[in-house]
């Protein structure tokens, strides 16, 4: 579904991820793991075009997305919930969902509306104004409304209640097989990756370092890796 | 003011506070389109003056064609100009957008001094055209005259309307903004261009359509202008800086805001300079804005929300 080879950012002179390469079929969730500042959400930026890349290239169902402008890559269906999460604050909720949608005439698919009961709930609220919890859901939604086939979560538990991370989990889990979509989410947290992820990737210095399935998942390495 | 009655003093009040009106409907359509491009896009356009002069002298020609060719057209040509006026400076905007804004958006300062030296072409450009000798457009016989709603108060049909006009065109553009899906992908640019790419909105295009429109409304206020002033090529230049006061004043992302800050811009001004000279009323207003101005750096109206 979508695969990254050789891929590399950098800030100027100083390179950031260096050659990174991954695949996740379809259907998979791929967990990219490490601590702060090995590079997982520049690569994020990267992929979905926020950042330029300076070389590799990223293959989404065949097609090359590398260099294209990020709306055009949301068109080919990839889909970015950013670390911070990044509502639209002034925007009321349902306008956030709404930005999602490409044409006037589309509306908002009934499916949202029973994953994410806040959207209608608070349909009317500013954005700004919702819990941390509340805005991971909404900005997972105005992803998904774009009718992706990936979807790239960069952190989704920063900054959000243990008691939710759990909901967050099986949410993903529940809109994987609902849709058959391919999830790459970053994360610090062990539990929860173990939680959602069919496999996992470790990222350090921007450097791939290691990978597993979740059954030869080892908490003991993951954790040392993990570990500042 | 000695021997002026007291209904008298009510009758100049009124007729003033019309004459500001004038005054507000050109300068709300012109900070509307700035207002747009500059809260919007944080682009300072110091050329959006020659969009008026442009849809100014658009409202010049047709008057002048019409008169020439179509002297039964001569009673509606102005419907026509303000259409027509918009198209013009909706048009050149887009282009203007495509050559030379969408290259300096990291630039602010460079795009200010870009659009001045463009604001410079664009007057010279009137100068080469249509001469440096101040042109005007015969007004068709259904804006002239006055209504008289009683013995002493005068209103200008003209007047009366180009308000009827700025107020059905800042409705329409309200709603563009705030209940349409073009509007929406605008709104979301605004406040998060990265972010606004990433769940798919084309953000150049929306960019581009965003200039263009603000050009095309400056378009239609130099239509409006046609019908209380006459049109030379520097026109729009001196509205340039009262424009911007508005947009300051009111708080650069809030269309309430521009709506009260030109009102009371254009009535204190307007209002003063019956009792003193023009020039006095002018510097009264400045003050009151600065000194309003250190206390709500903001502008009068500002969103409130948790970032």
């Amino acid at each position: 579904m979508l695969e990254v080879r050789d891929f590399t950012v950098s800030y100027g002179e100083s390179e950031v991820v260096h050659q990174v390469g991954f695949e996740a079929g379809e259907g998979e969730i791929l967990a990219v793991m490490g601590r702060n500042g090995m590079g997982k959400s520049t690569l994020f930026k990267s992929l979905i075009g926020i950042l330029p890349s300076r070389g590799g290239s990223v293959k989404l169902c065949g097609q090359d997305l590398a260099g294209l402008p990020s709306h055009e890559r949301v068109r080919k269906g990839l889909a970015y919930v950013p670390q911070g999460r990044m509502v639209f604050p002034a925007l009321t909720v349902m306008e956030n969902v709404l930005t999602g949608l490409r044409n006037r005439k589309d509306s908002v698919p009934e499916e949202i509306f029973s994953l994410f009961p806040i959207i209608r709930d608070m349909a009317n609220r500013k954005a700004g104004n919702l819990s941390g919890g509340q805005q991971q859901q909404l900005v997972i939604a105005r992803a998904l409304v774009t009718n992706p086939k990936v979807l790239l979560l960069d952190e989704p538990t920063e900054g959000i209640q243990p008691s939710i991370i759990k909901d967050l989990a099986r949410l993903l889990v529940e809109i994987k097989k609902l849709r058959g979509l391919t999830i790459v989410v970053s994360e610090q947290v062990l539990s929860f990756a173990l939680d959602v992820a069919d496999r996992l990737l470790v990222i350090e210095r921007g450097h791939i370092v290691d990978q597993m399935t979740r059954a030869n998942a080892d908490s003991a390495t993951l954790g040392r890796y993990l570990s500042v | 003011m000695d021997g002026m009655s007291f209904s008298e003093f009510g009758s100049v009040l009124i007729m003033q506070g019309f004459n500001g009106l004038s005054v507000f409907s050109v300068l709300l359509l012109m900070a509307l389109g700035l207002a747009i491009i500059f809260g919007q896009m944080g682009v300072i356009n110091m050329a959006h003056g020659e969009f008026l002069t442009i849809g100014a002298y658009t409202t010049y020609l047709l008057s002048v064609l019409s008169t020439q060719y179509a002297p039964w057209f001569e009673n509606y040509y102005f419907i026509a100009a303000i259409i027509v006026g918009f198209g013009v400076a909706f048009v050149i905007g887009w282009l203007v957008e495509w050559l030379m804004i969408r290259h300096l958006y990291k630039r602010p300062l460079d795009s200010l001094l870009a659009t001045w030296g463009l604001s410079l072409i664009m007057q010279q450009t009137f100068r080469s055209t249509f001469g440096p000798k101040e042109v005007s457009a015969t007004l068709p016989s259904w804006l002239m005259g006055s209504y008289q709603p009683k013995e002493g108060i005068d209103i200008p049909l003209n007047g009366l309307f180009v308000m009827a006009l700025t107020l059905a065109l800042t409705c329409a553009v309200a709603a563009l903004m705030y209940y349409s899906r073009w509007g929406l992908k605008v709104r979301a640019t605004v406040q998060n261009r990265a972010m606004a790419g990433a769940v798919g909105i084309d953000t150049a295009k929306v960019d581009r359509m965003t200039f263009a429109l603000g050009c095309g409304i400056a378009g239609v206020a130099g239509a409006a202008f046609t019908t209380i002033g006459s049109t030379g090529p520097t026109a729009g230049s001196l509205y340039i800086v009262d424009t911007f006061l508005v947009v300051v004043f009111g708080g650069a992302q809030s269309l309430l805001g521009t709506i009260a800050s030109a009102f009371s811009i254009a009535q204190t001004n307007s209002t003063l300079e019956f009792f003193m000279t023009g020039s006095m009323a002018k510097v009264i207003t400045l003050t009151t804005i600065i000194g309003i101005l250190l206390l709500r750096p903001e502008g009068l109206f500002r969103l409130r929300v948790r970032k």
